[in-house]
């Protein structure tokens, strides 16, 4: 048993990782621009189909890891920037709607453009280790690495860097930002451009974990709405924080039930947060 | 050097600005003094790009710049200090001045230049650079706010009701800033309740009532004149 929760704890983190580095995305976006990206998911589904197609073209991984979090992005930045602009300051439903509306565009374009089965990414790393009784892949300890670094260097442009500042304080009051020089529109879609980018890569990163379907990107978007309100809308270590407790929430309750129905413990979290404390568990008392 | 000519704004329905016009020459101080509500704080954000014009023209040497996006105006040299100082929370007070230097054609000398008289001006703000802006007390955030729009080398500030809420004490040391600004050639656009001290500090004040201007006179005059200031603003 106690090698089971070792094992769990262990699977906890790395899915924590992944959905931490989604999660960080969507709640940047909704910090700066109030803007409630439902199609957030499906940026990691078309981030993990076109790594999935660029590494069939180039068969390097890291190619694959890099060009998805580069064109992604800039999809993302045209998406802000012809759907989002127009709405800003409009009622939040609005832009709730819009996002909801490309997020099926987006669906629909990946099953016409890549067909109905799934894809699968070869792991860059196929070596295993023994821990107890499995066979445990390298290569999901390498993908929590890579998302820890990336949230970290998230992080540290955010806290040292020109853009950085523009960030943080166009997030804390959008029009004085503007008072003082920033050019606001361009950090939004910046901004949107950077969630994008991270989707992507996490779609990649996750993608030999499981196949590659359409789908994967409601998925997505359900977990990490989860961990953004459990952690505090808006709130970047609050979400981060977030995905690690639902992460291993849900594994310590495969051990006991089936792992389709310990993604109900999730959602009873998500419940339990906003009834009880609707501005989130992670959240410092001075915000 | 700042001209408005008829200006007229709204929020959405509600008519707020019914044609200001006034000027505030180069380095000039220059009161703006009316009750609550008169449209004081709408002239200043209409000026500052925050709120559109809808009708008439805003001029800054010459050029029309009605309708500019704010940042465009910072960037001209218009720096707004509004009334609730609205300094960034939890940036520290170093980051807070950064908002301000961080834009095109600036030099790392420069920065540095603005930086160092930043600090010199309000030492308090050099002991405290690495603490976040909300944690400065009222009469430091509002330091905090004017030597961040000074950060923008304006060739005019927009002062919202800067003593508003600040004890005695710093009321005082207000007026100096205004003095130093004003010595150093920056023009002011000053909105303040304490009429008193608008006069003292400005040249010229302009009273405005229900959207328009109602008077204009040196503030000389004004200081003798009790019966207009009497009648516009009750005291």
């Amino acid at each position: 048993m106690l090698e089971q929760i070792l094992i769990q704890t262990i699977n906890g983190l790395v899915n924590g990782m992944i959905l931490a580095l989604v999660a960080s995305g969507l709640t940047l976006i909704f910090g700066i621009m109030d803007v409630v990206n439902f199609a957030h998911g499906d940026l990691v589904m078309l981030g993990a189909f076109l790594g999935a197609t660029t590494m069939s073209i180039t068969g390097n991984f890291w190619v694959a890891l890099l060009v998805a979090a580069l064109v992604i992005g800039m999809f993302g930045a045209l998406l802000q920037a012809t759907t989002l602009r127009p709405l800003l300051g409009r009622d939040p439903l609005m832009t709730l709607l819009a996002t909801f509306g490309v997020s099926l565009v987006l669906q629909k374009y990946a099953l016409w453009q890549w067909g109905p089965s799934a894809r699968k990414i070869e792991e860059p790393i196929t070596a295993q280790f023994k821990l107890f009784y499995l066979e445990y892949p390298w290569y999901r300890i390498a993908t929590a690495l890579m998302s820890a670094a990336l949230i970290g260097a998230l992080y540290l442009f955010l806290k040292h860097t020109k853009y950085g500042i523009w960030i943080r304080a166009t997030t804390q009051d959008r029009v004085m930002a503007a008072a003082m020089g920033i050019p606001v529109p361009l950090v939004h879609t910046g901004v949107f451009a950077i969630g994008a980018g991270m989707a992507a890569m996490s779609g990649v990163l996750f993608g030999p974990l499981a196949g590659v379907t359409q789908t994967i990107g409601a998925d997505f978007t359900l977990r990490a709405f989860t961990v953004v309100v459990v952690g505090g809308m808006g709130n970047l270590g609050g979400s981060i924080l977030a995905s690690m407790f639902i992460s291993l929430l849900e594994a310590y309750a495969a051990l006991v039930v089936s792992p389709a129905q310990a993604v109900i413990v999730s959602f009873l979290a998500l419940i339990l947060t906003l009834l009880f404390r609707p501005t989130g568990l992670f959240v410092p008392t001075q915000r | 050097m700042l001209t408005l000519a008829d200006v007229h704004t709204y929020y959405g329905k509600s008519h707020i600005l019914h044609g200001v016009s006034l000027e505030v020459r180069e380095g000039e101080v220059v009161g703006l003094l009316g009750r609550n509500g008169v449209g004081k704080s709408t002239t200043l954000k209409t000026i500052a790009g925050l709120v559109r014009p809808a009708q008439g023209s805003v001029a800054l040497d010459g050029r029309e710049i009605g309708g500019l996006p704010a940042h465009r105006l910072a960037h001209l040299g218009v720096a707004y200090v509004p009334e609730e100082r609205r300094i960034f929370r939890f940036l520290t007070v170093m980051e807070n001045l950064r908002t301000g230097l961080d834009r095109p054609g600036m030099t790392d000398a420069r920065r540095k230049e603005l930086l160092d008289k930043a600090y010199r001006y309000f030492p308090v703000l050099a002991e405290r650079r690495s603490q976040a802006g909300g944690t400065l007390s009222g009469g430091e955030q509002q330091m905090l706010a004017i030597a961040r729009a000074m950060m923008l080398e304006p060739k005019i500030i927009l002062l919202d009701e800067p003593t508003e809420g600040l004890m005695p004490r710093m009321v005082g040391q207000i007026r100096e800033i205004v003095d130093v600004l004003h010595a150093e050639g920056v023009a002011i656009l000053l909105v303040e309740q304490n009429v008193p001290l608008t006069l003292e500090a400005s040249s010229r004040c302009y009273i405005m009532e229900k959207g328009v201007i109602r008077h204009h006179a040196p503030s000389v005059e004004l200081r003798r004149d009790h019966a207009v200031i009497h009648t516009y603003l009750g005291v």
